[in-house]
């Protein structure tokens, strides 16, 4: 087994690229959500690559960090987007979110 | 212990004026009254000690230094706030501080019913301190210091009924006007500074090469800054409009002792105007020419106060003149006097105001001597002091002291200061003729106070009696104020008109009292009322001689149309310049700031982008 | 440079899942793709040396957070007019401008790579015991904060959450 850590960190840019693609993109709050899932997933990507190249276990305590992260993030994301769909924006389009009241 | 009391002297009035302005207007009128005066009277007092303690035992070199500290030191240059007490420090401390007082207990009186006491006797105890600076630094740079405050307090208090625009104009013009001189004093101070090493006076003096082109520029320069501080032709223009202020300003600024700082400036400095005969000449020359145009023009007012003001120039015009020849003694001598009987002729005058509704012309006022007969003494006291009545008066004794100078300086400098000891007998011979003979025009009202009255009595007693400390040998060989002052300004010179003194001494006595006949007879009461003339002559006289029209056309239309010319402000262009771009540079950033997530997080990207690319490659 | 078979199809599997969510009209579609993708993570995860966090990948992003999107789709009730409403937002038209950006970005971080590549060298498989050593020594202030974090996560969702009941007072 041979994988350059040069090879993973292409990879994290890879995601990470897409995923912000993604983000600026997409309209929907939800797709939106899933893009930046993507993009922390590339960033999780990167610390575990190096903590390979060091032999440290530091990369993979990080990638729990930013799991814990995410799933705060998804949970706080989803529920603002639950919350709009029930307010009467069934569209949940990221382009009229400058038109929040109250 | 004597050190300890110049700095203490000076603090009295600057601690008074630092209370009453901290108190915003506060403080009850009474208090203000009571703290200005007492803090005045209190520095006189301590001068008053002073001087027995300094006369009965002099310091070593009659001076003693008090350096208090070290304002900067650049290289070689030093500059100190020090305070030198000698005679003349003291003869001018006792003057400031002694008249200071009587008036500021005059304006107790005088100011009553005003909304904004604590401000003007802030104002007027911040001027006794910085005439003290003024009159004790040791250091040109200090003495500058005291000089602009003067002015501030002066600017201030012409203008402090600020709600008529007419007195704030009074106001800018007597400040940009003595400006113009303080500009070339500035000029001055620093050629001394740049060529001697230091501003401190002595050391100045020490270092002056007689005759050389640096004294010549730096003594023209300085008196520049005398010139329009003591309202000087050509700079007299100020002084007539700068009677706005409250009479007691008029009587303690511009009569008894900022305008005689020019005369201070040059005595103190004289060595450097001697090692410059040019500009002595040319002193001697404009006192000679502002003494007479002065003394036309008051004749021809009919402002009381006004005619003060310009006989105020006038007699600054003597000292001048006495300054021109070198008779230093003789300048400080008539500074005294005159201090004391024009403070008493303003007090009194503004007691007449005060009783006769605020009305100032002369022809609408008329037999006042027997409504207001103390009043009258007083001003009867004052104006025969200022008219030179012979013997019993103390303006009589200086300005023969200045005849006898004149006369040994040159018989035209003679003639022309007698002729204006007429001209003067004779324009205020004839305003206490109109004013106070003849028929009531005016019914005054009211009582003067005691705190009025008290230091025109006094003022008066010394107007009188002032001059017999210092008396022609033939009279009698009394010369205790030019004995005193001889450690500073050297011996008065005796030598020459031994011959002729008692002549020129006839003819001096002689002149105002012809003076007074002449008045008599043009304005002695009559059964109809006097009139102003008013022939082009008399005209041009009440307009100061045009010189404020020839100013105005020459100096201030120009300047204004420069302005006009100017009015978008070319410079200000660049700074507008930078705001547009500003302006416009906020209008293109916040477009992005148009609340769409995306955009935002594309902003985001570009400057992860760019940073990254910075980071990496830079 | 030699790269083993294992890491590169799941690089593969992983850039062409997360591309197609990226891409996708249908939520549901999108979501499903996502998961593919997250799995083939767990596999690169794998051959990195690193199998808790492959494991914990499977386990709370392909499973508890998944699932959680799955329950939103679920209650938003999508439906045809959605997935056309969602194909006319994604029209070519505006993947210029973000393309540009996300390739300009790839390209800088590529750049990096290039300027300072990290050598390779072999892969020691780090296992549970070592990454729980870690996190119960020297990290344990961060297993705290993570605590702190997923507390504030669940009283914010819940609190906003609350209003979807019908009442709207607080």
């Amino acid at each position: 087994m041979t994988a350059a850590p040069a090879q993973a960190l292409l990879l994290a840019s890879m995601l990470f690229a897409l995923g912000l693609l993604g983000v600026l993109v997409r309209r929907n709050l939800l797709f939106m959500l899933m893009s930046i899932e993507i993009m922390l997933n590339a960033a999780a990507l990167a610390f575990v690559a190096a903590g390979m190249r060091w032999h440290a276990a530091d990369g993979q305590v990080m990638f729990l960090m930013i799991l814990a992260l995410a799933a705060a993030e998804a949970a706080v994301g989803l529920a603002i987007l639950l919350r709009l769909h029930a307010a009467g924006r069934p569209t949940l389009d990221a382009d009229t979110g400058n038109r929040l009241k109250g | 212990m004597l050190a300890l009391l110049p700095p203490l002297i000076v603090l009295c009035p600057l601690a008074a004026a630092a209370i009453l302005l901290l108190s915003a207007g506060r403080m009850p009128p009474p208090a203000a009254r009571l703290l200005a005066a007492g803090a005045v009277g209190l520095a006189a007092a301590l001068t008053l000690w002073l001087a027995v303690r300094f006369l009965s035992a002099p310091p070593p070199a009659h001076r003693l230094d008090v350096v208090l500290w070290h304002w900067l030191r650049v290289g070689g240059f030093d500059a100190r706030i020090a305070f030198t007490l000698d005679p003349l420090s003291l003869v001018m401390m006792l003057v400031v501080t002694g008249v200071g007082f009587l008036i500021h207990l005059y304006a107790c009186g005088y100011m009553r019913g005003d909304p904004d006491v604590a401000r003007f006797f802030a104002c007027m105890t911040l001027f006794v301190a910085a005439m003290l600076v003024l009159v004790l630094s040791s250091d040109l740079l200090c003495l500058y210091v005291g000089w602009e405050g003067v002015g501030l307090c002066s600017y201030l208090l012409i203008g402090f009924w600020y709600a008529e625009a007419a007195n704030g104009v009074a106001a800018r013009k007597a400040f940009i006007v003595t400006r113009i001189g303080d500009a070339a004093l500035l000029c001055g101070l620093l050629l001394l500074a740049t060529r001697t090493g230091g501003l401190e006076i002595a050391g100045v003096l020490r270092s002056i090469q007689p005759g050389g082109p640096v004294a010549e520029a730096a003594a023209a320069l300085l008196l520049g800054g005398a010139l329009a501080k003591s309202a000087q032709a050509p700079f007299q223009v100020w002084l007539p409009d700068a009677m706005a202020g409250p009479t007691p300003v008029s009587a303690l600024i511009h009569a008894a002792t900022m305008v005689t700082a020019g005369v201070y400036l040059i005595a103190r400095l004289h060595p450097l105007f001697l090692a410059a005969p040019a500009v002595m000449t040319a002193i001697a020359v404009l006192g000679l020419v502002t003494l007479l145009l002065a003394a036309g023009s008051a004749l021809a007012q009919t402002d009381i106060k006004r005619i003060l003001a310009f006989s105020t120039i006038s007699q600054l015009g003597y000292m001048f003149l006495a300054l021109g020849t070198g008779a230093w003694g003789a300048a400080i001598f008539h500074l005294v006097t005159h201090a004391v009987f024009k403070a008493l002729l303003f007090m009194a005058a503004g007691a007449v105001i005060l009783r006769v509704h605020h009305q100032q012309d002369i022809f609408r006022m008329g037999g006042l001597g027997r409504a207001m007969p103390g009043v009258f003494a007083a001003f009867a006291a004052g104006a025969a002091a200022l008219a030179g009545l012979p013997l019993v008066t103390a303006g009589f004794y200086s300005k023969e002291a200045i005849l006898q100078q004149a006369w040994r300086a040159g018989p035209v400098l003679w003639a022309g200061a007698l002729l204006g000891a007429f001209l003067t007998a004779l324009y205020i011979s004839r305003c206490v003729f109109i004013v106070f003979l003849g028929p009531v025009r005016t019914a005054p009202t009211g009582r003067t106070e005691a705190s009025m009255a008290i230091p025109l009595a006094g003022l008066s007693v010394l107007a009188l009696t002032g001059g017999l400390i210092e008396m022609p040998d033939a009279i009698a060989p009394v010369h205790l104020l030019f004995r005193l002052l001889a450690p500073v300004l050297g011996p008065p010179t005796t030598e020459g008109a031994e011959g002729g003194a008692g002549v020129l001494l006839l003819a001096g006595a002689l002149a105002p009292l012809a003076g007074i006949a002449v008045a008599w007879g043009l304005w002695r009461p009559r059964a109809g009322a006097p009139a102003p003339a008013d022939d082009g002559l008399a005209r041009a006289a009440r307009a100061g001689w045009g010189f404020d029209a020839a100013y105005g056309l020459l100096l201030v239309r120009p300047f204004l149309a420069l302005g006009w010319l100017n009015r978008r402000d070319l410079f200000d262009r660049v700074p507008d310049l930078l705001a547009a771009a500003t302006r416009w540079g906020a209008r293109l950033l916040g477009r992005m700031q148009d609340g769409q997530v995306r955009r935002y997080a594309g902003w985001i990207a570009a400057g992860t982008v760019a940073a990254l690319c910075l980071a990496v490659r830079p | 440079m030699t790269t083993s078979m294992p890491f590169l199809l799941s690089a593969l599997v992983a850039v062409w899942a997360t591309f197609m969510v990226v891409t996708r009209a249908v939520a549901i579609h999108a979501l499903l793709y996502l998961v593919v993708a997250l799995l083939a993570l767990a596999c690169v995860f794998d051959v990195l040396g690193a199998p808790f966090a492959a494991i914990l990948e499977v386990i709370v992003y392909a499973g508890a957070i998944m699932v959680l999107f799955v329950f939103v789709v679920m209650m938003l009730n999508l439906g045809r007019p959605d997935r056309l409403r969602e194909n006319s937002w994604i029209a070519p038209r505006g993947w210029i401008g973000p393309g540009l950006l996300a390739a300009l970005l790839l390209a800088a971080l590529a750049d990096a790579l290039v300027v300072a590549a990290p050598d390779g060298g072999p892969i020691a498989v780090i296992d549970t015991r070592q990454v729980g050593l870690a996190l119960y020594g020297p990290y344990v202030l961060m297993v705290e904060l993570a605590s702190f974090l997923l507390l504030a996560g669940l009283v914010s969702a819940f609190r906003i959450g609350r209003h979807i009941r019908g009442e709207d007072a607080p």
